[in-house]
């Protein structure tokens, strides 16, 4: 391997990174106010509405944080693990991806301040925004696909070069999220393209709402899977290398993706379970293979703490669980996403809880909803992005992680787990009670319910300013690493056990898998969508802010 | 491909938990009638002309048996029409709604009332309300800017 990494592309590697800690800072105070808006601690000055501030901590959070992040950290995974650095053509798509995405964030967010466009990030018709927040939108997706057409670029350069060679696995991992998310954004272009943007313009009077919201869902579950596989990425090959172990088994870890791959896409209308116009049937086909993506977090769990426990053993620990005092608790690099996969246990349960077709009914659009995304995509995920930014960014600066940065590393973890604790324990709590999640500060004229929930928001509002606090900690240490003292910090890669298995090269057939794909979205999808194309209603379009 | 031993006990009972878990809820739902709402059949109306549009052109609650009712309702920003229902205790009432603009919430806390209002399309609901009380009717999905204070009332009596 070698030593240090490639400064072009560490330059290119931070870019991502910082925008997305800036966006992170900026989703991060709406948050905080959000809380203490709706717990009625404070009310908005100038004219800022809730909804506004919703959809720019929705948009900046969901879309750009973690849009970003993902692309830095793929991009330095296949300099990394695919030649030692990027070829001319990926990383020029990388600079074009980072532009147009970073055009279409500014120009968002601007139309968002602007009160243009407060239709938060799910921007359902028939609320209509101004033409360019989805212009704003296309910017952004285009350019992740450019990114994803650069990761493609290094990894037939690296396959040319390297003939018969297994691909490694961090390379294989990214080529199979980028492949994801360019099968799964082409819900979201679709509508954007063919529906929002020529009705917004005025050149069609209508809009089909149902076909629009069944695209969006079409792209927003395989969303999350977008936020998941990069840290699926992280505990698969850095967690084993930073623990001083090895990958349990590189085939299961593949056969995961794969699985992910496949059963992430056809899956959308578990978001539309309790909507008229789709037929009892399709909702339950689409139910069961939602549930499918069970298979692969049971591989990845086993594999996980299979890959503890056999360290753990290796280094001399003894019982059933001796070897969880052997895992480096004080290294950041490992305790950040360590937690976020102990909170993605709670996390995925809920989960199935809300894709549980009728069960849905319980917990559809309260808060429950909102507490739920922020375990698995705010915690589990976040924790892990921010445990993989305190190596990346001194790797790639040719910087060291300072033990003050490790001290403060593990201060703000601890504090974003509390919390969390706090705010995503009471959205789930009062979610149950059937308090509605995206809505301002309401009693609905003093009802005994909501006053009920009252003390819940007044908890949400303490999580959320502890979530600051940790997120003002997380800024300083980025801060520190970009000037800590010169020095070689190691980009970990785990290896694979010398007696696991050999990886079947079926893995790498992608015309296979693309084929498998599209058969299960055909099959998911093709009759509800044509009646909803062939008998849907249009509606015309409303500005309600 | 092998796969170690315990890891193959870990699928299997994995995947029997998802298979049984599945059963459950398909059988509930098909066999049992617990539905997922909104969707028995699908329909497609002109959100604006909802008034000459039967049932929507007479919204409100109507005795279609003996403890039978059914509420037409039209979501609108921010409001139900109509906004109080009013219904003994024991009823079981049909809900029927549909959207004048754009997409609503439909949720009653405390109950499984829960489904979506989409312009020009038709959701149903039954439910059967065994007690007394006053019950709030809320929209839980974002319409804009006057989203928290829409609601409405339900009372059995």
């Amino acid at each position: 391997m070698h030593s240090t990494f490639d400064r072009k592309d560490g330059k290119l590697v931070l870019a991502h990174l910082l925008f997305a800690y800036g966006a992170l800072l900026l989703g991060g105070v709406c948050g905080m106010l959000q809380g203490m808006v709706r717990s009625g601690s404070i009310t908005l000055p100038g004219g800022i509405g809730y909804y506004q501030l919703l959809t720019a901590h929705g948009v900046l959070m969901a879309l750009v944080f973690t849009t970003f992040f993902i692309i830095g950290f793929l991009y330095s995974a296949i300099s990394r693990t695919m030649g030692g650095k990027l070829g001319e053509a990926s990383r020029s798509m990388g600079w074009i991806g980072f532009a147009l995405m970073g055009a279409g964030t500014v120009l968002g967010t601007i139309l968002i301040l602007l009160n243009k466009a407060t239709v938060l990030y799910t921007f359902y018709a028939p609320l209509k925004a101004s033409p360019y927040f989805y212009i704003a939108l296309v910017l952004l997706v285009v350019g992740s696909w450019i990114s994803g057409y650069g990761v493609f670029a290094q990894y037939r350069k690296w396959r040319k070069e390297n003939g018969g060679k297994l691909t490694p696995l961090l390379g294989f991992m990214a080529v199979v999220t980028m492949l994801m998310w360019q099968i799964a954004t082409l819900g979201v272009a679709a509508t954007v393209l063919l529906q929002f943007i020529p009705w917004s313009f005025g050149w069609t009077d209508t809009i089909n709402v149902l076909l629009s919201r069944t695209l969006f869902w079409y792209f927003g579950h395989p969303l999350v899977y977008f936020w998941l596989m990069p840290a699926y990425m992280c505990w698969y090959v850095i967690i084993p290398k930073i623990i001083g172990g090895k990958i349990y088994s590189d085939a299961l870890a593949r056969l995961s993706f794969i699985l992910l791959l496949l059963f992430s896409i056809p899956v959308g209308f578990h978001h539309q379970l309790m909507e008229p116009g789709i037929s009892p049937f399709w909702k339950f086909l689409q139910v069961v293979l939602t549930f499918m993506v069970v298979v692969p977090t049971l591989i990845t769990a086993f594999s996980l703490f299979a890959t503890f426990e056999l360290n753990g053993r290796a280094k001399g620990a003894r019982g059933l669980f001796g070897w969880v005092r052997k895992l480096p608790w004080k290294d950041v690099r490992f305790f950040a996403p360590f937690m976020g996969m102990l909170v993605f246990i709670p996390a995925g349960a809920g989960g199935l809880i809300n894709a549980s077709n009728q069960m849905n009914a319980v917990v559809h659009n309260t808060l429950w909803v909102t507490g739920h995304f922020h375990l698995t995509v705010a915690t589990s995920v976040a924790l892990t992005f921010f445990g993989i930014g305190y190596w990346l960014i001194p790797a790639v600066t040719g910087r060291v992680l300072t033990a003050a940065m490790n001290r403060l590393g593990i201060a703000q973890t601890v504090l974003w787990c509390l919390g969390m604790l706090f705010m995503s324990g009471a959205m789930h709590v009062s979610g149950l009670l059937g308090n509605p999640r995206r809505t301002d500060y309401t009693t609905y004229n003093d009802s005994p319910e909501s006053v009920l929930w009252m003390p819940y928001h007044t908890a949400m509002a303490v999580g959320g300013i502890i979530l600051f606090i940790s997120l003002l900690v997380l800024i300083r240490i980025v801060v520190g690493l970009l000037r800590s003292p010169k020095g070689k910090t190691e980009y970990p890669i785990g290896e694979v056990y010398d007696n696991a298995e050999k990886t079947p090269r079926l893995f790498e057939r992608w015309g296979l898998w693309i084929a498998v794909s599209a058969v299960l979205i055909v099959v998911a999808y093709t009759v509800p969508l044509i009646g909803m194309i062939a008998g849907g209603s249009e509606s015309p379009g409303y500005v309600m802010w | 491909m092998h796969i170690h031993r315990l890891e193959k006990i870990w699928l299997v009972f994995g995947m029997s938990m998802l298979a049984v878990f599945l059963i459950m809820l398909g059988v509930s739902a098909f066999a049992m009638g617990m539905q997922t709402p909104g969707s028995a059949h699908a329909h497609a109306l002109d959100p604006t002309r909802l008034e000459e549009t039967a049932p929507f052109d007479k919204p409100g609650v109507t005795q279609t048996g003996d403890k039978e009712y059914e509420a037409v309702l039209i979501a609108y920003g921010f409001g139900f029409n109509p906004d109080k229902i009013e219904i003994p205790a024991g009823s079981t009432v049909k809900f029927t709604a549909t959207s004048s603009d754009v997409v609503h919430g439909f949720e009653i806390p405390g109950t499984t009332v829960n489904f979506m209002v989409l312009p020009g399309e038709v959701s149903h609901l039954s439910y059967t309300f065994d007690k007394p009380g006053e019950y709030l009717i809320l929209c839980n999905e974002y319409c804009g800017v006057g989203h928290q204070s829409m609601f409405a009332k339900l009372i059995v009596t």
